[in-house]
């Protein structure tokens, strides 16, 4: 395999307001060098509010469109129609919202976007809660995670409902390209930022950022704790494509997810039952997961 | 000068399709949905070649407005009632970032109880959203509205978002003969929208961006400044439309017969047409009274209220909607503008075609009556003391 090269540009300022170790900042350095300075971004309430400074300074060397937290992806319809009307080419309309604003208040206007076959890409970051407002627990928050809102108490331990699969609900639209995406693997990463870049219609990327302040880890640790999610099997990476998926990272043996779990502070209050449910439910997820994979190699031949 | 036929709803429609809107967004929501109707024919046979955009909700309808403006776009939509009250949020994004949208507003009732009939208390619920409102007595002066609109909203000196009402059914519904300008003299009066804070691709750009109370207050009073320089601004261009139409529609605060009357009403919307009416046959009989149209309610006409106050004995303003806990919103208004003039004639607040009722003649007769009478109740629903008349 060629090696991949991960362009060297960069349209992020270093003086931008995130946290140290922040997977948002990363996320959102590397899909700009993806994309390149052509790139309208819509952004809701969210921590990249913040990251990208305030008036009348700004982090980004692309435009950027603050809008409110539910309405992203009407938000990028309307860019879309624009660039349209006014016959701007070869510009990226991209919408970058965390994992509240996408698959809790924003579900409806994703949705749209879909439906609609809106030619532009929607980035959900998903930092697993409400990191921007202090940590509260939102529909993609996983079982068993403390939050400011879901405390280890005698009567409740973390979290009590599962993760909503938002990969699952974005491809009942069957979106022209959706992938799963982690700043740990950079190449990964790029390469799938570059092909979707260049194909047209709606396009989804549900990429993982750890959160230290909010996961409860040294923000040293981010890069390897991206690695410990992908390769236990919790974040795995795929794309689908043309109703195609492909796992684009297989290591052979999955890590033990208690090795990933173990690393956060937010999964300290885990019994051994827990971690052992958790564990039973990733490995049947990564199973149906290679199912899937040789289901769609075997009906495309 | 082409004469068509057509409802509130469709002089809304060729309205956008004069002003050659380059995106449009919308929802449906009786009783607008004949407004974007028309406008998805236009799309489809070429008469109109915009990005139409539908969408699944109100709120997306306007986002999708905002985010076309943001990148220079004209943009129009259209909705009414409930379909504002979601919208909520987002009114006060556009003005916020200065979007210089237009949106019909087909005035509705609120539910609970469901009612599609007339009513305004979807509008002046929005009143502090920052957008300018006018409200449109017959269908020509909707289709004249909504294109001085455009040009209020795009004017260096104002970027603020428009809404142009119109009642429910006795406009949407009913159609008038209305001249329809040839494009070329639209063109004229409103050229293509000259870009002006907008995101350019490759250009490091924030719109919207957040700050603390260092400079929060400076954008807020950005606001304030340009929307009060609406009145002054609207005269010129009223005067422009007129030269090119022929027509105008007589600014902020239109009177008839004010001068020396002893009672006043101020109306809007299609109530005036019914007490024009009224005027006239008491003014035959001996009465004094006349009657001022507000047709700018935001920002509202405070040195017209003034002025007509001291040609006046006594003023009563009908409000088809109630601010509950105080009075009629059109009467709080021109409550607060006296309070600040010379002269202070007695003021009444007249609640009248709540929920489509009709505001009938009679009705009418009864409110001047009252005034003339020196009773001046501070609130009265004059509805309730007509026989009910439901249509259909």
């Amino acid at each position: 395999m060629a090696k991949l090269t991960i362009p060297a540009q960069e349209l992020m300022y270093p003086g931008h307001a995130a946290c140290p170790g922040c997977g948002p900042a990363l996320a959102m350095r590397l899909l700009l060098k993806g994309l390149g300075p052509r790139t309208l971004v819509s952004i809701p309430a969210c921590c990249w509010t913040v990251i990208a400074t305030p008036y009348p300074t700004t982090a980004l060397r692309v435009g950027v469109l603050d809008n409110a937290i539910e309405a992203t992806g009407a938000s990028i319809s309307g860019m879309r129609a624009a660039a349209d009307a006014l016959g701007l080419k070869d510009v990226n309309i991209v919408g970058f919202a965390g994992d509240g604003g996408t698959a809790d208040i924003g579900l409806q206007a994703l949705s749209g976007m879909l439906e609609r076959r809106t030619n532009a890409i929607y980035v959900m970051y998903d930092n697993e809660a409400y990191m921007n407002t202090g940590i509260q627990r939102s529909g993609a928050t996983p079982w068993g995670a403390w939050t400011t809102t879901t405390p280890v108490s005698p009567s409740l331990r973390g979290k009590p409902e599962p993760k909503k699969d938002i990969m699952g609900i974005v491809l009942a639209h069957r979106p022209t390209y959706a992938a799963t995406l982690n700043p740990s693997f950079p190449e990964d990463f790029d390469r799938k930022v570059e092909h979707a870049r260049d194909l047209t219609g709606p396009r989804f990327f549900h990429v993982f950022t750890p959160c230290p302040p909010g996961w409860r880890f040294d923000s040293a640790e981010t890069i390897a704790l991206g690695r410990l999610a992908t390769d236990s099997g919790v974040f795995p990476l795929y794309e689908v494509e043309e109703g195609r998926l492909r796992i684009t990272r297989k290591t052979g043996q999955l890590k033990p997810v208690s090795d990933y779990l173990s690393a956060q502070g937010r999964f300290r209050h885990l019994t051994p039952d827990d971690v052992a449910r958790i564990q039973a439910q990733v490995t049947e997820d990564w199973e149906r997961l290679l199912r899937r994979e040789r289901e769609e190699i075997v009906r495309s031949h | 000068m082409t004469m068509k036929v057509l409802s509130g709803n469709y002089a809304q429609s060729y309205a956008a399709q004069l002003a050659r809107v380059q995106v449009i967004s919308a929802y449906p929501i009786t009783p607008q949905t004949s407004i974007v109707e028309k406008i998805a024919d236009f799309v489809a046979s070429g008469d109109l070649n915009a990005q139409y955009v539908k969408v699944e909700s109100e709120h997306s309808a306007l986002q999708v407005c905002i985010s076309a403006a943001a990148l220079g776009a004209r943009t129009y939509t259209a909705t009414s009632s409930q379909g504002l009250l979601l919208m909520h949020e987002l009114l006060h994004w556009a003005s916020g970032v200065r979007a210089p949208i237009v949106m019909g507003v087909v005035n509705r009732a609120v539910a609970p109880p469901w009612n599609i009939g007339a009513d305004h208390a979807d509008t002046m619920s929005q009143r502090d959203t920052g957008w300018i409102q006018f409200y449109a007595e017959s269908n020509q002066e909707v289709l004249d509205t909504v294109l001085e609109a455009f040009r209020l909203a795009e004017h260096p000196d104002i970027r603020l978002p428009v809404m142009v009402t119109e009642d429910a059914f006795y406009l949407s519904h009913t159609v008038e003969p209305v001249d329809v300008p040839e494009a070329t003299l639209v063109d004229r009066f409103l050229p293509p929208r000259e870009p002006h804070a907008i995101l350019v691709p490759g250009e490091a750009t924030r719109l919207g961006s957040f700050t603390g109370p260092d400079h929060y207050v400076d954008f807020r009073k950005q606001l304030a400044d340009a929307i009060e320089r609406v009145p002054k601004l609207l005269g010129k261009i009223e005067e422009e439309y007129r030269a090119l139409t022929g027509r105008s529609h007589g600014g902020a605060l239109p009177t008839y017969r004010v001068d020396g009357a002893d009672a006043v009403l101020v109306t809007m919307g299609t109530a005036t047409t019914t007490a024009r009416g009224v005027v006239d046959e008491m003014r035959a009989a001996g009465h004094k009274v006349g009657l001022a149209k507000l047709r700018l309610f935001r920002p509202f006409p405070d040195d017209e209220i003034r002025r007509l106050a001291t040609q006046v004995g006594r003023i009563g303003v009908v409000d088809r909607s109630y601010t509950f806990g105080r009075m009629g919103p059109a009467a709080t208004e021109v409550s607060a503008a006296l309070y600040s003039g010379g002269a202070r004639p007695p003021l009444s607040s007249f609640l009248a075609g709540i929920g489509g009722r009709d505001i009938t003649p009679h009705e009418v007769r009864r409110m001047y009556e009252t005034l003339l009478e020196g009773r001046t109740p501070t609130t009265h629903w004059e509805d309730l003391e007509e026989e009910v008349t439901v249509h259909g």
